[in-house]
């Protein structure tokens, strides 16, 4: 996020995209909630009618995938009513006029046929959202989970510079990080392209600082990423000469891709082909079980060290109690695998491995144990002891310099439609569980309320179908098969269908397409194509036929 | 009964919390009054976060597959096969024949000793997490 999460509280406009916020992220949906009855106004951008789209003044309920025209399209009214901030564009940004041009080929009516959104609603959107001094965009995995996920999160990012609405407390554009500490693994340069805090593996000059500060010589090549990884050469069946040879071998550290990565089936073959595999995780997980070693991890309940939260806050957790049963922390766990590999790893805690990272990382610069111990966390840029942490980003400069307008059009999804496909399959998170449900689904409370996999669909559909709430759903992809229970409703529009991915009972990502964004190589979860058929059930027993 | 300061170990909010410990079991969550993110509230996962902690199906040793078969093992055991399985592989096939997934549940320093193991140790970057998924 650009900014804190208490700055919602101050928005006059708030445009929430691609987010469930109301089960993703409660305490974000809280601020919007309170900052709405303060008379704030909200956008939101979805293709169902979730609660914040229920709450919102103007719910532009877009047909999937249609993010990048319809945001075109609202900086063409911008552009037309004279609602642009020219003092920031010519300060702070380049490429204006490539961008203007392009705007110049958007007709707002085309837009409205291509996004399903009718003409008076952009316009309104546009120019609530230009015309508010202090107006905030919050976008989440709905954006990004594209093939063009990368060319979408430009397109808001283009809509913020041409308004101006970046750079002051209050405006910016905020990504909601789904992990509690998702952000401090990228921080942490747990990514296959940079060092901890995003510098370069392939800069000579910080290559010889890591291999100063570790004694050792370091690879010059980036890595693959998990996709490739879980996938081998099968993501690649378009470029097959570019391909990097398959690994055969894995180390998986509190991750369970059997559930979560897209194309489940070839994560199994890949993990089932490795000649090692290790893992270490809480649970004997459907990935654990494929793994030739094992190691019981602690809890964070049982160590101490720091999480990075969506506002790039880093909080110290405490050890509360001892790991249980024979269990160890993963610091402990990878010190003695280093030892045993003849390279020396000894740290008398995680302060220590804290020195370490603030001396090699200017972002954590000064996030001393100490320092957060007294306090409720530090915002990074931190760059030293004295500093007192960034709420918010951007303030005289962009990290690269000047802001860049990147013109982008329509691209279609991975996955069409067709007579033998005809639903829309848009998946996601639940407010009771989280992602694989390694740990929600062993909570009672959460189980009592959520306890099967749930499909939505649109009462019509459903009609049609003949399918009434908790009858079984068959669902069929390209790829795979799964069964949910349906739950008509009108969150979801017609011929759309949404699930979560919590339930290995009914594994989604069997569905789901492993085509991803070329730059960030985010999958496209959020959309593939499907057609749903009623299971038949024998009245006396409920037994599936 | 102790309160620990900790951090809500779900979603991406960071609430801060405190777990509520008597006799070296976790029983209960409190949110923090003051916390800037929490303000007195959680979430309802939030409230049972310390419900899965001590769950029947925690692993409690550490497994070794023998004879097909996931088996109870020592931690030198455990440890001494992990570092021999790498090691085989890398002299193989190389480094880059080794691949690291990361956590987003686990911590900076954990994340940050990982990749350092990746990089340093095994000497490839083939290190990742699930940020996009």
């Amino acid at each position: 996020m650009t900014n804190s999460i208490n700055e919602l509280d101050h928005a006059q406009v708030i445009l929430v995209s691609g987010s469930n916020t109301t089960e993703a992220h409660p305490q974000v949906a809280r601020r919007i909630h309170d900052s709405v009855d303060r008379g704030a106004r909200l956008i939101v951008v979805d293709p169902r009618r979730t609660d914040m789209a229920r709450l919102a003044h103007i719910h532009l309920q877009l047909r999937p995938g249609t993010d990048i025209p319809l945001i075109n399209g609202m900086m063409r009214v911008i552009l037309d009513e004279g609602l642009i901030d020219d003092l920031f564009i010519e300060m702070r940004t380049e490429n204006f006029f490539a961008m203007r041009d392009h705007l110049l080929r958007v007709e707002v009516e085309e837009v409205a046929a291509l996004t399903g959104v009718r003409e008076g609603l952009i316009r309104q959107a546009a120019r609530l959202y230009a015309q508010a001094q202090r107006s905030v965009i919050c976008y989440c995995l709905g954006v990004t989970q594209h093939v063009c996920g990368t060319a979408n999160v430009q397109a808001y990012a283009n809509l913020a510079m041409l308004t101006g609405h970046v750079e002051q407390e209050f405006t910016g554009v905020d990504p909601l990080r789904g992990q509690n500490n998702v952000q401090g693994a990228c921080d942490m340069g747990a990514l296959p392209n940079v060092y901890p805090g995003y510098q370069p593996v392939t800069d000579a000059a910080v290559r010889a600082k890591f291999e100063q500060a570790w004694g050792t010589k370091l690879p010059e090549r980036p890595g693959m990423t998990l996709i490739d990884m879980t996938h081998g050469p099968t993501v690649w069946s378009e470029r097959p000469e570019a391909a990097p040879e398959p690994v055969r071998a894995m180390y998986i550290m509190g991750e369970n891709p059997m559930l979560s990565d897209p194309g489940i089936q070839h994560v199994e073959a890949t993990l089932r082909d490795l000649d090692f595999l290790v893992v270490s995780d809480l649970f004997l997980t459907e990935t654990a079980r494929l793994a030739d070693v094992v190691f019981p991890a602690a809890s964070f309940a049982e160590k101490t060290g720091t999480v990075t939260n969506s506002e790039r806050r880093v909080q110290l957790m405490h050890q509360a109690i001892a790991p249980v049963g024979d269990a160890w922390p993963d610091d402990r766990i990878i010190c003695e695998l280093a030892g045993r590999l003849g390279y020396a790893m000894r740290y008398g805690s995680p302060a220590e491995i804290m020195e370490e990272i603030c001396l090699l990382t200017p972002l954590y610069g000064g996030m001393y144990h100490d320092r957060l111990r007294s306090s409720w966390g530090l915002q990074w840029p931190c760059p030293d002891r004295a500093h007192p942490g960034t709420p918010y980003l951007h303030k005289y400069s962009f990290t690269r310099g000047r802001g860049r307008f990147e013109p982008s059009g329509h691209v279609e999804p991975a996955d069409p439609l067709n007579e033998e496909y005809p639903f829309l399959l848009i998946t996601g998170r639940a407010y009771h569980h989280y992602h694989t449900g390694t740990m929600s689904r062993r909570c009672a409370a959460l189980t009592r309320e959520h306890d099967r996999p749930w499909i939505e669909i649109h009462p019509e559909d459903a009609a049609r179908l003949g399918v009434r709430r908790g009858d079984l759903l068959q669902v069929r992809s390209r790829r795979g098969s799964c069964t949910f229970f349906a739950r008509p409703t009108g969150r979801v529009a017609r011929g759309q269908l949404y699930c979560d991915f919590h339930f290995h009972e009914a594994p989604v990502n069997a569905l789901t397409v492993s085509c991803s964004d070329p730059v960030a190589r985010c999958p496209e979860f959020k959309l593939c194509a499907v057609n749903a058929v009623p299971v038949e059930q024998r009245e006396e027993t409920g037994e599936v036929m | 009964m102790r309160q620990v300061m900790s951090v809500c170990c779900y979603c991406g909010c960071g609430c801060g919390l405190y777990l509520l410990v008597e006799d070296e079991r976790v029983v209960g969550v409190a949110p923090s009054r003051n916390h800037p993110v929490s303000r007195n509230n959680l979430c309802v996962k939030g409230w049972h976060v310390h419900e899965f902690v001590h769950h029947p199906d925690r692993l409690s040793k550490p497994l070794v597959r023998r004879g097909g078969e996931l088996r109870p093992a020592s931690w030198d055991e455990a440890l001494d096969r992990a570092a021999e399985g790498l090691a085989q592989v890398k002299e193989r096939y190389g480094p880059d024949a080794i691949g690291v997934l990361s956590s987003a549940k686990c911590t900076n320093e954990e994340n940050f000793l990982l990749q350092k193991f990746t990089r340093a140790v095994l000497g490839t970057n083939n290190i990742d997490h699930c940020a996009r998924l």
